[in-house]
């Protein structure tokens, strides 16, 4: 250090200048690198999204090309005439998870409220883990579950029992009728929910959890009940979250197809019971993949786009209506 | 989800193309019906004892194995549904069957024993098509004359996956009722028209299928009928005998064959002549081509269909399959395979 001050100052800072330049300009490379190289990683998954898509288009397109947009809404599935339509997958498709929603999200919402609100603490953990394991069970241990295990009890009492209530109703009574073999829509929905309840119970206690403690308890220290925290204070905070953890499970139902081929029933028809069987677009895929040709090759490919086109539309509209529920909330404050 | 799924596929097909250009030339490749697959590997098992060549069959399906012998990714195809001589002529590709079997068709009815219950062909066609709903239906009746038949509703049990035991099934519907034959024709899948029916992936889901629902009826390999212990139907043949299904009948069913008849041995073996015949009788076919790429391994191919032509009986017989007689199999070393370079 003493050397270095005896020199004149001019050479000083110009040698220190040049060192900080090398320093700059390397780092500068070093950025500039870095910069690229993570954007090849981020646009590989564009590249392949769009990969996907492009190459579902052409191998789909024959079947677009004969059947145009009538193929959307053909109620018809024959092989043997090669008359294709997507009516009977995606109405399975969508019903089968909108029963998975109507049973799992008021489930799921219970469970994370009561792990987060009024579980004991010594309760809070293993029951937490027990419904994350729920999410590691694979979906062929469901399918297997619900042919051999579920469905003949689904049809002994389940469907019995059904029947005799709401099957009696006025207008949602011809849900439950037919012959009760134990698999079908109904069946396959009922498996579902128990499949995407983890996720979607899981996503909102972590998003409940996540709610300042000091808002919760200004609120209990006013008087509010538990049920009046939760709904004017945890669910206004975490609505971002809870209709995301919703849409996770919603895009797992849609797409499930092991657990789902097995209970379905695989029947190409669209029954008036939820009771009877029907199939999905996944499980039509998964059955059909391996000996189709041609045409029904190419239909596959569209029911497939098809998968791909509500998946991406649900997804759109669960942002659109975030967007919506932001913008109604700024208006009210 | 669906991404994540072909991207899946994608990384499988690249890791087995990865692993099908590893593994030692030796090897035989094969590819197609699910049927024959539990005899190939037996086969396959005592061939590389007795010659260490191996045999790489991947059982995906009749309509697969025809895709791969096109792209020539394999040595032969297998199919439950032969080719056309006009399809085979035009890929320069010669066909021969290598092993049969049959299909039965099996119930869940209380109270019921194997083959106590008869049907004809017509009957059994119009149950497949809802037109005959329940059991108790005065022409299963008239079949079954001081025989109680419960009223209950039948349930069809059908695939749900694209096979070759449907092809052969609703072959021997197609032939047998003219209704069938318009209404849905024959396929590896078809349309099945019966208001109550449910459909299960592979022979074991329909068998779980019939077990569980009571007054099923459903149609699986000969071989899993008797390991499940399903009860079965009797048959009306087409000599006017009803019959069981076993080794015995299946065989009958293939003796009258004429092979020769049909460009490419083509042949279906549902309906046929003789009064020990069961009537729902199929054969797998396997393809080749006459030019192969590599001459050597249509070779190995060869010998070890000619190995087990000759030696591989008792494990066809183990399996519930039926050999292919010895002078079919004489007809194809002298007339089919010679026309395959080697």
């Amino acid at each position: 250090m003493e050397n270095a001050a005896q020199t004149p100052p001019m050479m000083d800072t110009s040698l220190q200048n040049e060192r900080l330049l090398a320093i700059a300009r390397s780092q500068r490379v070093q950025d500039f690198i870095f910069h690229k190289v993570t954007l090849v990683f981020a646009m590989t998954v564009l590249v392949a999204l769009i990969g996907i898509i492009v190459s579902l288009i052409i191998n789909a397109w024959p079947t677009l090309e004969k059947f145009g947009l009538k193929f959307f809404y053909t109620v018809e599935w024959d092989i043997i005439n090669e008359e294709f339509g997507a009516a009977i997958a995606i109405f399975g498709t969508l019903a089968s998870a909108t029963i998975a929603l109507i049973i799992a999200v008021p489930l799921s919402f219970g469970i994370a409220l009561f792990l987060t609100e009024t579980c004991p603490l010594w309760l809070r953990k293993p029951l937490g883990t027990a419904v994350e394991l729920l999410a590691a069970v694979p979906s062929i241990i469901y399918g297997m579950f619900g042919l051999f295990i579920f469905a003949p009890l689904f049809a002994q009492y389940g469907q019995p029992a059904l029947q005799s209530t709401l099957g009696q109703m006025p207008l949602i009574g011809q849900f439950f009728g037919g012959a009760m073999n134990g698999i079908g829509i109904l069946a396959a929905g009922l498996i579902l929910s128990i499949m995407i309840l983890p996720f979607i119970a899981s996503v909102m206690r972590d998003v409940f959890e996540i709610v300042p403690p000091i808002l919760r308890e200004s609120a209990y220290g006013l008087g509010c009940t538990t049920w009046e925290v939760v709904r004017n204070i945890v669910l206004p905070y975490t609505k971002t979250g809870v209709i995301g953890g919703i849409m996770l499970g919603l895009g797992r139902a849609l797409g499930e197809t092991m657990a789902v081929t097995f209970v379905i029933g695989n029947s190409q028809r669209i029954g008036a019971s939820l009771f009877s069987p029907g199939s999905s677009i996944a499980s039509t895929l998964a059955n059909e993949f391996g000996e189709a040709d041609n045409l029904h090759l190419s239909s596959l490919f569209a029911l497939g786009l098809v998968l791909f086109v509500i998946t991406f539309l649900v997804l759109a509209a669960a942002k659109l209506l975030l967007i919506r529920l932001e913008r109604g909330q700024g208006s009210r404050t | 989800m669906l991404k994540q799924r072909i991207l899946k596929t994608l990384i499988g097909g690249a890791a087995l193309a990865l692993t099908m250009g590893a593994a030692q030339a030796a090897d035989i490749t094969g590819a197609g019906a699910t049927f024959p697959y539990p005899i190939f590997a037996k086969w396959a098992e005592d061939y590389k004892k007795a010659t260490g060549t191996g045999l790489n069959y991947q059982s995906i399906g009749s309509s697969g194995g025809i895709r791969q012998i096109r792209a020539k990714t394999v040595t032969f195809g297998a199919s439950d549904a032969p080719l056309s001589g006009a399809d085979l002529d035009k890929d320069g590709m010669v066909q021969f069957p290598v092993i049969l079997g049959g299909v039965v068709p099996v119930i869940n009815l209380e109270g019921f024993k194997p083959g106590e219950l008869k049907i004809t062909g017509e009957a059994l066609a119009e149950v497949f098509m809802g037109t005959i709903s329940n059991w108790n239906d005065p022409k299963l009746a008239a079949l079954n004359p001081g025989k109680k038949l419960p009223n209950q509703t039948i349930t069809v049990a059908h695939r749900a996956d694209g096979s070759g035991t449907t092809f052969i099934f609703t072959d021997y519907l197609n032939e047998i009722s003219p209704a069938w034959a318009k209404a849905v024709g024959k396929g590896a899948a078809v349309k099945w028209p019966a208001a109550s029916s449910v459909g299960g992936k592979g022979n074991e889901g329909v068998a779980a299928n019939v077990t569980r629902v009571k007054g099923a009826v459903g149609y699986v390999e000969y071989a899993y009928a008797k390991k499940n212990k399903m009860p079965h139907l009797q048959l009306l043949n087409r000599d006017g005998k009803y019959v069981d299904p076993d080794d015995a009948t299946f065989a009958a069913a293939a003796a009258g064959a004429d092979w020769k008849s049909v460009p490419g041995m083509g042949l279906s073996l549902v309906n046929q002549k003789g009064a020990q015949s069961w009537p729902i009788t199929g054969a797998s076919f396997v393809m080749m081509y006459k030019q192969p790429a590599k001459a050597a391994d249509s070779n190995e191919a060869l010998k070890f269909f000619d190995w087990a032509f000759k030696n591989g009986k008792k494990q066809a017989a183990e399996l519930d399959y039926v050999p292919i007689p010895d002078a079919v199999t004489k007809y194809i070393a002298e007339s089919v395979w010679t026309q395959i370079k080697r």
